[in-house]
């Protein structure tokens, strides 16, 4: 009988996704660098962007964070209008960025690294929680965050963004550079906050680590969404994707 | 013994010098440090925060306690206003001209303040009771006034060490110097720390003008005055270095005691012999990062 107190309203808040981004363009400075990016991420899924070196996939989590020139188009999340909002205003509305130089603080302990991105909402990873994902953080406390190997320093740029309650993760490239092993773990990780109700969008330039946590893939070109893969159709499509990857 | 007795009370008051150079280069660093901004208004600043205490014990009869506190939370208005209005525009720019607007306001500033008070000194008579805490020992002789100067010196040093090295806020500070748009980007409004710690620093300045009140006479050119050797203080202990402002600051102010005491002709020369030293062996400066 639940279905029948469900209001259309209802429904149609349930489909519509968390994120829709449309015709979104981006400048630095003089150059035009997104040329009308569209897509979606509903609640809960994993999404990653793939493409080549240059294609716009950095340039979109930075533009969808506010950390452009200059932007234009629509970036509405749950419901909220954000193309002309600062940077605190979108982490404040529940967007959370790590971004591919990890950008850890030489200045701040492992622990001042862990606890600086202020709680914007309820439903974080608490400490603990974050040190039983990555049990290197808890051991080196109080070392220099730039101390870390690149690995920890990945973890940590990670851990702290889930401790602020933002449902949205927006993660640059966490696999690169790093030892198989410590890409396993990330990815182990990933899939772990995604069954805890997360919604993550991923760039990334390795595809077969994608394919471990995603279940949509969007192929960037030239500043633009030019193809989407279901994650069970990319071992079918492997040769449109390296088509487009140019591998 | 007598002798030795006289030249350390010059040693003494040289490091109560040091004390007013460690308050204002402090300020200086946390302003270069957060805004990358030369702030040479700080002099000015000094100088208001000295007069706004006159004003308020002579137009309002509020005395030094009260000013201690009232003086920079006045002086730190005046940096807000200055910050959104002057300095905010010119983030984007070379350093040079921040260094050049801060300089032209500390000249207009100090301008209208020669223009309202004339060049000559006003008295500002410290509140009764400070000859409790005179020490005096034979030839030896510290004023209760200046040995307050020193000790609240040091406590407002430590504290905004502490502040900055050990509390959260110090933490987003510390991470806002080295990547401001990230940590925008976890939620915190940068644009308003960067005026929050403008208007600190110029409270720390402020601060230091109205524990000097009643040291030096309180006239326009006083904080021009002690800039000069502050600016020295901070090229050596490295632009923008906390821990390296203040103890810089004390150190000079001991050295400058001393060669008072040794040959006092190059007393206020021997700053920036050591300046010119130290930009010559170690151009960051000796807490610098290079």
């Amino acid at each position: 009988m639940s279905e029948a107190t469900t209001t259309p309203r209802e429904v149609a808040a349930a489909a519509a996704p968390m994120l829709q981004v449309q015709g979104l363009e981006a400048w630095y400075g003089e150059s035009h660098v997104l040329h009308g990016v569209n897509l979606e991420i509903r609640q809960g899924e994993v999404v990653t962007l793939l493409g080549r070196n240059g294609a716009g996939k950095t340039s979109t989590l930075r533009a969808i964070m506010g950390l452009v020139g200059r932007r234009a188009g629509s970036i509405r999340f749950e419901g909220k209008e954000l193309i002309a909002a600062r940077p605190d205003r979108i982490a404040r509305a529940g967007i959370a960025y790590c971004p591919e130089e990890r950008g850890i603080f030489a200045s701040l302990d492992v622990t001042e690294n862990l606890m600086l991105p202020p709680v914007i909402a309820p439903g974080g990873l608490t400490v603990e929680e974050i040190h039983a994902l990555f049990p290197n953080l808890k051991e080196r406390a109080r070392s220099q965050g730039t101390k870390l190997s690149g690995g920890e320093q990945q973890m940590l740029a990670i851990g702290r963004i889930l401790r602020t309650g933002a449902r949205l993760l927006l993660l640059d490239e966490p696999s690169e550079g790093l030892a198989p092993v410590i890409v396993q773990q990330i990815g182990a990780m990933i899939r772990q906050i995604k069954q805890r109700g997360f919604t993550v969008l991923l760039v990334e330039q390795n595809f077969r680590f994608a394919q471990t946590v995603a279940d949509r893939h969007y192929v960037m070109d030239h500043g633009r969404v030019v193809d989407t893969l279901a994650n069970a159709d990319l071992s079918a499509s492997t040769g449109r994707l390296q088509a487009y990857l140019g591998v | 013994m007598e002798d030795l007795l006289f030249d350390l009370q010059l040693v003494a008051l040289g490091i109560t010098n040091g004390a007013f150079y460690a308050l204002l280069s402090l300020g200086l660093a946390v302003i270069f440090g957060m805004l990358n901004v030369i702030n040479f208004a700080h002099g000015a600043q000094f100088m208001m925060g000295a007069f706004v205490a006159w004003m308020l014990l002579n137009w309002l009869g509020i005395g030094y306690w009260p000013s201690l506190i009232l003086s920079p939370l006045i002086v730190g208005l005046i940096g807000v206003v200055m910050e959104r209005l002057l300095i905010r525009p010119l983030y984007k720019l070379d350093h040079l001209y921040g260094l050049l607007l801060t300089f032209g306001c500390a000249l207009v500033i100090e301008g209208l303040f020669r223009n309202y008070f004339g060049a000559s000194g006003l008295r500002y008579s410290p509140p009764p009771g400070f000859d409790a805490l005179d020490l005096e020992y034979g030839d030896f002789f510290m004023p209760g006034y200046r040995v307050w100067v020193l000790l609240a010196g040091t406590a407002i040093c430590v504290a905004t060490w502490l502040v900055i090295e050990k509390t959260k806020i110090g933490a987003y500070l510390r991470a806002a110097v080295e990547r401001p748009q990230l940590v925008q980007a976890f939620g915190i409004n940068v644009p308003l720390m960067m005026t929050l710690t403008y208007a600190a620093g110029v409270a720390l300045a402020a601060l230091a003008g109205v524990l000097a009140a009643p040291v030096y006479s309180v006239h326009p050119g006083m904080g021009a005055n002690f800039i000069i050797t502050v600016f020295a203080v901070v090229v050596i202990g490295g632009m923008g270095s906390i821990l390296g402002s203040i103890v810089t600051g004390f150190l000079l102010g001991f050295v400058q005691g001393v060669t008072d005491v040794v040959y006092s002709e190059a007393s206020q020369t021997v700053v920036f012999v050591i300046m010119a030293i130290v930009l010559l062996t170690r151009p960051a400066g000796l807490f610098g990062r290079a």
